[in-house]
């Protein structure tokens, strides 16, 4: 099962840093992740569970931690939004290495993205989804690929806003992909 | 209770064979394993039949364990219902690199469609 990608690449977009200032007034700072661990596990527990899909994130300390780990490495690529010295958005690439077509691995990236409650529809996850495939292409990163639930209507017209399409339409998630370069 | 399981070859499914066999030892149910043919994986249906009898023996269970052709889904629902089975266990998904659950196309035909109830095993 290979995914299907759009033939259009999508933006080019600049990668961070990016300073905005959202619908709300409030000045953000986009940067790439540097350190900045403990940052991201006050985020996420803030997160609001409602805000959850498909599992992720955790809720605990502990199990945030464990999830971080697993996707804030060297491979992949992580963006933060901040407001104020706090992370109040997170975008991540990471590996896939369960290669389907026997080349080696790290070809396709998995893409998500979290906002804070009171963060979203401010503008910032337009801005950080673009800031992350910009970061994404200087990294010489070819495809990217996300499902969604299909009933997130807000979350599927970003993604496609910014250059996905739907590459899987056969279940209760949309898988969606992106060519970079 | 009379349980089928349904297993098609995915990671996750092996992995529901051995907590439902688990469950099965602790609460007395009468297990039965349905083979099936998973779209997304394609081990060969007498491996896996194989694979299920020698679990259900080496647990001391009675190896009832039938190969089901065609649509997965549709067969299992089918069969239970036939067969008078009150509860539907099937794999409750892989995880993506990022740690997203994804159910498999099995376990969302089962879910819209099964008139018993249904447990996805995590």
């Amino acid at each position: 099962m290979s995914r299907i990608y759009p033939d259009e690449v999508a933006g080019p977009y600049d990668p961070p840093p990016r300073s905005l200032t959202d619908k709300a007034g409030r000045d953000i700072e986009i940067r790439r992740f540097e350190d900045d661990m403990e940052a991201l596990v006050s985020m996420y527990l803030d997160f609001d569970p409602e805000d959850r899909a498909q599992g992720i994130p955790p809720t605990t300390d502990e199990q945030i931690r464990e999830w971080l780990d697993t996707i804030v490495t060297e491979a992949g690529v992580n963006v933060i939004a901040w407001h104020d010295g706090d992370a109040v958005g997170h975008a991540t690439l990471v590996p896939d290495f369960d290669d389907n077509e026997g080349t080696e691995g790290l070809d396709e990236f998995e893409l998500a993205i979290f906002v804070l409650a009171e963060y979203q529809e401010s503008g910032i996850g337009s801005q950080l989804i673009t800031a992350l495939l910009g970061a994404g292409r200087a990294e010489e990163i070819d495809r990217v690929w996300l499902t969604v639930e299909r009933w997130n209507h807000a979350a599927v017209a970003l993604y496609e806003k910014v250059g996905f399409e739907p590459s899987d339409t056969g279940s209760f998630e949309l898988e969606m992909g992106a060519k970079l370069r | 209770m009379n349980v089928l399981l349904g297993i098609g070859g995915s990671e996750d499914s092996f992995r529901a064979l051995d907590k439902t066999i688990d469950r099965a030892q602790e609460a007395g149910d009468s297990l039965t394993v349905a083979i099936l043919e998973n779209p997304d994986s394609d081990p060969d249906p007498d491996d896996l039949a194989e694979r299920a009898r020698t679990a259900l023996e080496d647990a001391g269970l009675t190896p009832d364990v039938h190969v089901l052709e065609g649509h997965a889904g549709s067969q299992l629902v089918d069969f239970a219902e036939r067969e008078g089975h009150e509860l539907i266990v099937l794999g409750g998904g892989e995880t993506s690199p990022l740690g997203k659950v994804q159910l498999g196309s099995i376990a969302e035909f089962v879910l819209l469609n099964a008139t018993v109830s249904v447990t996805l095993v995590r």
